[in-house]
């Protein structure tokens, strides 16, 4: 056995991003609770401040600073720790490990990578050794060549043998890429690619072959498991985290299940893994061929789903063999009795499917492939493919019932939807097979293996039944049942409503049971309660606490708007609860997350989030109540219902809920409360919707029905923009009205969180957005304490939001958006539940309002908060990330639609240290030398020359397009005209993007979005495609002119988080007034 | 609206699994139109039905399976050869039923050539489908193993005691057979061998001899001998355990596979016994004794050997991570082992299949 660290660094993943999600918050705490037990310091270095890892219960030390090597050097040099952690964190945090390794950092410092050592890190990620490690052992892997001439791409495709797939290298959204049959194809193909590109790679063409994945585990002395397998129900070519994914495996002979897993345990003691580690293979459908695609040497996506699914905790298990434990030194966290040394027995089947938010991304591209696009996934349990197929698909929450009786995801062209897939092709499946196309017929085009089709085609006749029967009787209702049929779905089929369904259901006596995961298929006894409901049983197995119990509901699939920041509200809402001595019960059906680990909550249902599961949580566990106001906006909009349905809501009343989120009683409240909010109204009437907007005055905000259209928000700027959204959104009716809303962008806008007591404010924090409005609060950088705003403005956003929280008898976490406009400030949005910067005010301020909330959800009297937020001695800004370079074809300009898909919070001594801390560890790069801009209208440019003196002074280098260049030199400046992208003249813009001669890529959009492949969305998207940072807005722009002029990088501190929050520690003093009302932000 | 057309297959007979507590799993029949009563045992596998199914260790036995989605690869064409093919661990299935949760008429595989009903049907074996296998498994988990009968339409048929018979004369090979070629003799004594010992054995060069069990292979001058598989309570096979004690006293490797392994004990004075429930299933872990190292198994046996009554010249080679159970015995000279598992799979890991080198090792020293 090794001898322990002493000090362990463990690297997180940074801000969520499509690619690297959640699931690494979840890896990142198991390891810390894994070292923790073994008595070891943490150090723990991620600015994602809204994950769990970053609590203050689990690493002894958090940096919210970059996870980049100049940053983490820094905490090395500063914590000298004697151990490094890098598979908990995604592939940042191992590109991170092997740049330090590189540049000799470890080795300088005395640190040891513990687990998989780096050699081995580096043959999994080097495409060229691992291939030849392969080959060494035997083991096949695709073929390919990169080729600069035809006649070498000719040569190869011969020794490979066609069909060949062709590639062009560094070239945009896979442009040029495609299958070739033959010579002509290829001569034809590798032509065009080669003018673009200088390579063209030509691979072996796996068309329609399975997609198998293994999870292996290697401890240092050499014993090996794999924990779990799965199969990809989209063939080769849709990218795993894009794939419905089975698990186990539900086509595999013996033999080939167990000759890849001979191969995954061989491969893996070759490279040396100590840890865990994730094989992914290509498996010919017609013989045992096979070929090994990948092996990622960390945890990852697939490992944090194989973890749920099979009750494994990977993670966990991963840092105690990284410190040299053997796997059956490890006991079993679920039957306690066994040890960690045993493979998961499945006695049910498990169906992730992705959740996408394409829609919301103008210009983005909605077929998926070989890359990643996807933001979220869920994770559905049943006993049958069929019952959980269907509940994965109510899961992800884009509109679904399941897999039958949806509307609203119709097909044109059926044909070409199965053959190249958007991520709506599950439905067109469907549709296909209600048309009674064949199974043959869809395999053909969809390579899926015809016995996911069999099962679909089953629940597609059984739909058939239920919707020509003329009486839904016990046995077909039963039936219907265990086929995944939800309540809801057979309301929809029957013309029904739910709870009338379930009325019929109760009087049949027909529930479902509540299953136990065990990891031992009921081999040995679970001594923990994970649990999930299925209709296929006889006996529930789990049984209400004799404790008070509290339903504690999570967030669902992470989307865009909701994410990790309501995982960390859930899991800490729990954390109160039990330390209170409730019995805590969460529901949640995303295996990214924290609040899905079994020892987080004393019961964890992992199902759907439905008043459907719900009322049978109620009925079987006998909770008292549910808290929905932690999960984000999926409970929050559970609440009437449930109320409705007579389950008891614990916090502020449904009826409150309910008057803050319908638009016409919140605004009605508003009104009776005296507090301004923007124009708006609801209209049924194209016309009338357009007279309303001259009315009210351009910019106007268009909010189409989504479900009519499926088209974002959108401002208007004149009637003719008015026109064409109002166009695009087809028919407004009464059943589909439009809501038309003032907008404004010269406001400031401003966050206020808060939890009330019976109305009464207990707690609260204002955060400034950086950004004037109009840029969604998603996408907004945030500042705390607020430096721009008047204390005037303040003092009325605090009284304002006293009155709302005293109108609506608020009894927990509350969040109001406000704009401000010299002192006179409107409200926008008003949420009664905890808000996506909970995580971020309660971090920064060291002041946990969930904690808060809970106690006060469940009837404790909380003394109000005394502390005014202003003499933080430090100022924290949240900055979002962006994935566009994911999203083939979206425009990356800011505006009313969130695309954000994660955040960073950095803190600092002041404003700017912050905010470049927070750039950086969102991908921003410095130093910058030049600077490509076009700075939108004259308005636009004026506002910004004073930052264009100080980037000058700076002795930055402009490059603008025509007109900004223009207007750069008659004020006096330097700077290098270029061409726009349409115009095909050199010296071309996006030549220079492409060619990095540009550091940062500044673009003020001359609209509000546009809808038209412009110039400025092509530079915008180069700015992307070639990975050159970029600035739309003027405030961020000015902003950073200004950090870059007052801050040096290495004047950037290294400081733990506990080490700004305890400056405040140290200077309170007892408040005289502790136990009374606050004294107010003003005092 | 619809036009695909109806399904056309017919509805399948209500089929009942009856528990020898009264316990009744209420379902629909799959295989043969047949009832048969028999031990239940369940087995955690999650694929691997013909190899279990064919499996002559299941012999008497209605093997219960708790992965509830079963037959979705089908089953593979007929026999071929003198070795089937491979899926196939003996001539014929051995099982005297099978239930599930969940079956797959809409099979899918390039191999198969029938479904896992149609197969069942032609071998007259019957199977039910629709039992909550989650709950049996916890019944005999609770209980032990106990006996049962599979109901088809109603035609009722008295309990049967599998343990009362001897398994081992019903499934060992009628007269001796070979395979392979090599320098190298092996006999392999039948007790209701898996194909896939001989296959190991046949791939690794040796010649093989396979005998039945009451052949009196003392007469027999191999290289090594193999104990192979079978089902059933191990002290049902004396005359094979009186011809083992003689063998075990000479020189030639001997290698023991389940119950052989158990009879080696038994030939040596040592004892079995019955276990609760036994171990069914491919995520077995054991651990090496010798040298602390863990192999996951596959796994398929009632009975155990009490490793405390082993003779001095024997040793506990593998034990059971889970419940510490024995899974292995050596000795001291070091050519002679036998373990509990079964290092030639089919179906499960073949992780230990190293131990077929270790006996080649052996016999070629």
């Amino acid at each position: 056995m090794i001898e322990h660290p002493k000090k362990v660094v463990i690297l997180g993943s940074g801000a969520l991003k499509i690619g690297e999600a959640g699931e690494f918050d979840y890896s990142g705490a198991q390891a810390i609770k894994a070292l923790k037990q073994e008595g070891i310091e943490t150090i723990l270095i991620n600015p994602n401040i809204a994950t769990i890892q970053t609590s203050d219960h689990l690493a002894d030390r958090v940096y919210f600073l970059p996870v980049n090597p100049d940053f983490v050097e820094r905490v090395i040099e500063r914590e000298k720790p004697d151990g490094l952690l890098l598979s908990f964190g995604g592939q940042t945090a191992l590109n991170c490990g092997l740049a330090l390794e590189k540049r000799g950092v470890l080795a300088k410092h005395n640190v040891r990578v513990l687990g998989t050592p780096v050699e081995a890190i580096r043959d999994t990620e080097d495409r060229e050794l691992f291939v030849r490690r392969l080959d060494k052992l035997g083991v096949p892997s695709p073929r390919s060549r990169a080729c600069t001439t035809l006649e070498e791409a000719l040569a190869t495709a011969e020794e490979l043998g066609y069909p060949v797939m062709a590639r062009a290298a560094f070239a945009l959204g896979g442009l040029g890429s495609g299958v070739c049959r033959d010579k002509a194809q290829l001569t034809e193909r590798a032509h065009k690619a080669l003018a673009l590109s200088p390579q063209l790679l030509v691979e072996e063409y796996l068309e329609g072959w399975k997609e198998i994945e293994y999870e292996v585990v290697r401890d240092a002395a050499d014993n090996c498991i794999t924990v779990c397998n799965m199969e990809n129900l989209d063939p080769l070519g849709i990218h795993t985290g894009e794939s419905i994914v089975v698990a186990p495996s539900q086509t595999l002979t013996n033999r080939e299940y167990h000759m890849l897993r001979e191969v995954a345990i061989r491969v893996v003691r070759d490279l040396g893994i100590v840890g865990e580690c994730n094989i992914q293979y290509a498996l010919d459908p017609k013989s045992e061929r096979y070929r090994v695609i990948e092996v990622n040497a960390r945890l990852s996506r697939s490992s944090a789903l194989a973890s749920k699914a099979t009750g494994y905790p990977l993670a966990f298990v991963a840092a105690k063999l990284a410190l040299g434990y053997s796997l059956h030194e490890i006991p079993n966290a679920i039957t306690k009795v066994t040890t960690a040394f045993f493979e998961p027995a499945l006695d049910y089947i498990v169906v992730k499917v992705p959740r996408w938010d394409l829609r919301k991304f103008r210009h983005a591209v909605r077929r998926i492939g070989s890359s990643m696009k996807s933001v979220g996934e869920v994770m559905a349990i049943g006993r049958t493919f069929e019952e959980a197929m269907q509940k994965a698909l109510r899961m992800i929450e884009v509109g679904a019932m399941g897999l039958y009786a949806n509307s609203g995801f119709g097909s044109e062209d059926l044909a070409t939807d199965l053959a190249e897939p958007t991520e709506e092709r599950i439905f067109s499946v469907v549709e296909a097979l209600d048309q009674g196309w064949t199974v043959d017929r869809i395999h053909a085009l969809t390579h899926i293996d015809r016995w996911f089709l069999h099962k679909i085609a089953g629940v597609v006749r059984l739909g058939q039944r239920l919707r020509a029967a003329e009486e839904l009787d016990a046995p077909l209702l039963r039936e219907a049942k265990r086929m995944g049929f939800a309540d809801r779905q057979l309301a929809r089929m029957r013309s029904g409503d739910e709870d009338a369904i379930r009325a019929l259901r109760t009087a049949h006596g027909i529930h479902p049971v509540l299953r136990q995961i065990d990891t031992l298929a009921a081999e040995y006894p679970a001594r923990t309660n994970y649990l999930y409901f299925s209709y296929h049983g006889l006996e529930d197995e789990a049984a209400a606490s004799p404790q008070r119990s509290i339903l504690i509901l999570g967030s669902g699939a992470y989307r865009i708007g909701s994410s990790v920041e309501f995982d960390w509200c859930a899991v800490n809402a729990a954390m109160t609860l039990r330390k209170a001595g409730f019995n805590t019960v969460m529901l949640n059906c995303n295996p990214e997350t924290v609040s899905t680990d079994y020892d987080e909550s004393d019961m964890l249902v992992f199902d759907e989030l439905s008043l459907e599961t719900i009322a049978e949580i109620f009925r079987t566990l006998r909770v008292e109540g549910a808290i929905v106001s932690m999960g984000g906006q999926t409970p929050n909009n559970l609440a009437l219902k449930l109320h409705r349905a007579g389950f008891r809501i614990l916090g502020t009343a449904p009826e409150s809920i309910d008057r803050a989120e319908n638009r016409l009683r919140f605004s009605a409240l508003l009104d009776e409360l005296g507090v301004d909010q923007p124009e708006w109204a609801q209209l049924a009437d194209g016309a009338e919707a357009k007279l309303f907007a001259n009315k009210i005055g351009y910019p106007v905000l268009v909010r189409p029905s989504y479900v009519l259209s499926g088209s974002a928000m959108a401002v208007a700027s004149n009637d003719a923009e008015f026109e064409r959204f109002i166009g695009r959104a087809a028919a407004v009716s009464r059943e589909y009205p439009v809501v038309i809303s003032k907008f404004f962008d010269n406001a400031k806008e401003i966050e206020f969180d808060g939890v009330a007591q019976d109305g009464e404010i207990v707690e609260y924090a204002f955060c400034e957005h950086v950004e004037n409005a109009g840029v969604h609060s998603g996408d907004a950088t945030l500042v705390l304490p607020p430096q721009r705003i008047y204390l005037e403005t303040m003092r009325v956003v605090l009284e304002t939001a006293r009155k709302i929280a005293a109108a609506l008898r608020i009894n927990g976490p509350f969040n109001i958006q406000f704009l401000a406009r010299k002192n006179f400030i409107k409200v926008i949005e008003c949420n009664l539940r905890a808000s996506r910067s909970f995580p971020f005010v309660s971090k920064v301020a060291n002041r946990n309002f969930i904690d808060t909330a809970t106690r006060v959800i469940m009837g404790e009297r909380v003394a109000p908060a005394t502390r005014p937020f202003f003499d933080l001695p430090y100022v924290a800004v949240k900055a979002p990330h962006f994935s566009f370079l994911r999203l083939e074809g979206a425009d990356p300009a800011l505006g009313v639609e969130m695309t954000s898909t994660g955040e960073v919070a950095c803190f600092g001594d002041n404003f700017y240290e912050a905010f470049l801390k927070s750039l950086i560890a969102v991908g921003y790069r410095f130093p910058i030398k030049s600077i490509l801009i076009s700075s939108g209208d004259i308005a636009s440019k004026a506002e910004l020359l004073e930052s264009m003196k100080a980037f000058a002074d700076l002795g930055i280098q402009f490059y603008a397009t025509m007109g900004s260049a223009l207007f750069l030199i008659e004020n006096g400046f330097s700077a290098t005209a270029l061409h726009w992208p349409m115009e095909t003249k050199k010296p071309n813009t996006i030549d220079y993007i492409r060619e990095k001669k540009i550091d940062l890529v500044i673009n003020i959009p001359k609209n509000y979005q546009d809808d038209e492949l412009t110039n400025d969305y092509l530079i915008r998207r180069a700015a992307v495609d070639f990975g050159v940072p970029l600035l739309t807005n003027r405030q961020l722009v000015r902003r950073l002119a200004e950090a870059l002029t007052y801050i040096k990088p290495d004047q950037m501190q290294i400081r733990s988080w506990n080490e700004y929050t305890s400056r405040v520690a140290g200077d309170t003093a007892p408040a005289p007034s502790r136990g009374h009302r606050p004294a107010g932000a003003i005092s | 609206m619809s036009n695909t057309p109806a399904p056309k297959r017919a509805p399948r007979p209500p089929a009942e699994l009856v528990l020898a507590n009264g316990m009744r799993f209420s379902g629909e029949s799959f295989g043969a139109p047949a009832s048969r009563a028999g031990e239940i045992v369940f087995n955690t596998g999650m694929v691997g039905y013909p190899e279990a199914l064919t499996d002559p260790s299941y012999r008497g036995q209605i093997l219960a399976l708790t992965y509830p989605l079963q037959g979705n690869y089908g089953m593979q064409g007929g026999s071929e050869g003198a070795l089937r093919s491979v899926g196939m661990e003996s001539d014929r299935i051995q099982a005297s039923g099978l239930v599930v949760a969940d079956y797959a008429e809409d099979f899918s595989h390039w191999s198969a050539g029938r479904s896992l009903g149609e197969w069942l049907a032609s071998e007259g074996v019957p199977a039910i489908t629709g039992v909550d296998t989650r709950a049996l498994t916890r019944v005999i988990r609770q209980h032990g193993t106990m006996l049962g009968k599979i109901i088809v339409a109603g035609a009722d048929v008295p309990y049967y005691d599998p343990d009362a018979d001897n398994l081992v004369a019903q499934v060992s090979a009628g007269a001796p057979e070979e395979f392979g070629s090599g320098t190298w003799r092996i006999v392999v004594v039948d007790c209701g061998c898996k194909e896939n010992i001989v296959r190991n054995l046949a791939e690794r060069g040796l010649r093989v001899k396979r005998v039945p069990w009451d052949y009196d292979f003392t007469q027999e001058k191999p290289d090594g001998f193999v104990m192979s598989n079978g089902p059933g309570d191990p002290t049902m096979a004396r005359p094979t355990i009186e011809r083992l004690r003689e063998v075990l006293r000479g020189d030639t490797p001997v290698m023991g596979i389940c119950l052989g392994h158990q009879l080696m004990a038994l030939a040596l004075g040592a004892k079995t016994y019955k276990l609760k429930f036994g171990h069914r299933g491919q995520n077995q872990p054991v651990r090496r004794t010798t040298d602390g190292r863990c192999f996951i198994t596959s796994q398929n046996h009632s009975f155990a050997v009490d490793e405390k009554t082993l003779p001095q010249d024997w040793e506990p080679l593998f034990t059971n991570l889970n419940d510490g159970t024995n899974e292995g015995m050596r000795h001291a000279s070091g050519t002679k082992f036998s373990v509990q598992f079964h290092p030639e799979a089919a179906p499960g890991p073949v992780d230990t299949a190293t131990l077929f080198d270790e006996f080649l090792a052996k016999v070629q020293a």
